[in-house]
């Protein structure tokens, strides 16, 4: 049976409407829940060296500062930078030719000099990792940059989730007293994965 | 008048904003927090900050070297 053609002029004008009112009702409503949930991101931090230890850090204690939910996964060598004992971090200038090497400390015109000492010398010389990690330091703490663990306790007080890779830990024959007890959890990919799926920013470190 | 001045001078990224942070948290809403910083970068930061969480800025002025920024809790 033949629907009635009221109908079908009624369907039909619906439908129109519906093609009129929709996108725009839809924009809204997008725009609405994004004004009420706050941002979202989550960090896998890979690395151990100090340099390193800077980005995961500040992004996460920054975005904290924004009212985002943080959540970090320090897998791999990113797990040195949940020790108690962070006074160990070390960045070596070795095959880093992106590393600027200027000496903190005399004259202004001294300090603007990049030493390029070559690759060749800095593997030689014993202790020099340790003597680039100290002069690091110290330019960080002239700009009034923070420290690491300075940085630390200010993600661990806005709220940052630090989470740890369990297989990591078995891996390097690590234990979990090793590592500060605000370590949110022990987890493996499966576990984070997820929270990446459902963040707004996601970043490999 | 500012009911709370953070020091934030000779401070670089991200320590005014985080500083900042801490400071709102222990005021009452619609009070005003005063921050002085040197970081160059803070002008945009404090802008952006203002912008992420509905605290407003009511200024951002520079006065010789030093920047200031009046912030009133939401």
């Amino acid at each position: 049976m033949d629907p009635k053609p009221n109908d079908a002029v009624i369907d039909e004008l619906i439908k129109r409407r519906l093609d009129e009112i929709l996108p725009q009702k839809i924009e809204q409503a997008l725009a609405e829940r994004r004004e009420k949930t706050p941002g979202s991101m989550t960090i896998i931090a890979t690395k151990g060296t100090l340099d390193w230890a800077y980005p995961p850090f500040i992004l996460a204690s920054t975005a904290a500062a924004l009212g985002w939910n943080v959540d970090v996964f320090f897998t791999f060598y990113g797990l040195q930078l949940l020790r108690k004992d962070l006074s160990d971090l070390k960045v070596s200038p070795l095959g880093n030719p992106g590393m600027p090497m200027k000496m903190p400390f005399g004259p202004g015109w001294f300090q603007h000099i990049n030493w390029n000492i070559p690759n060749a010398v800095q593997s030689i010389v014993p202790g020099f990792e340790t003597l680039a990690s100290t002069l690091m330091k110290q330019t960080i703490h002239n700009k009034g940059v923070a420290t690491i663990p300075e940085l630390r306790e200010m993600a661990i007080e806005g709220g940052v989730n630090l989470i740890g890779c369990q297989m990591t830990v078995d891996l390097f024959g690590f234990s979990r007293d090793d590592f500060i007890p605000e370590v949110k959890e022990f987890v493996g990919a499966a576990t984070f994965l997820p929270k990446a799926r459902d963040a707004d920013v996601s970043l490999f470190i | 008048m500012a009911d709370q001045v953070l020091d934030a001078k000779g401070m670089n990224c991200p320590l005014p904003i985080l500083k900042t942070k801490k400071a709102l948290q222990t005021m009452q809403p619609g009070g005003l927090l005063e921050v002085l910083a040197t970081d160059p970068g803070a002008v945009a930061d404090f802008e952006s900050f203002c912008r992420q969480t509905g605290n407003q800025l009511v200024s951002s002025t520079k006065e010789g070297d030093v920047f200031k920024f009046v912030l009133k809790r939401k």
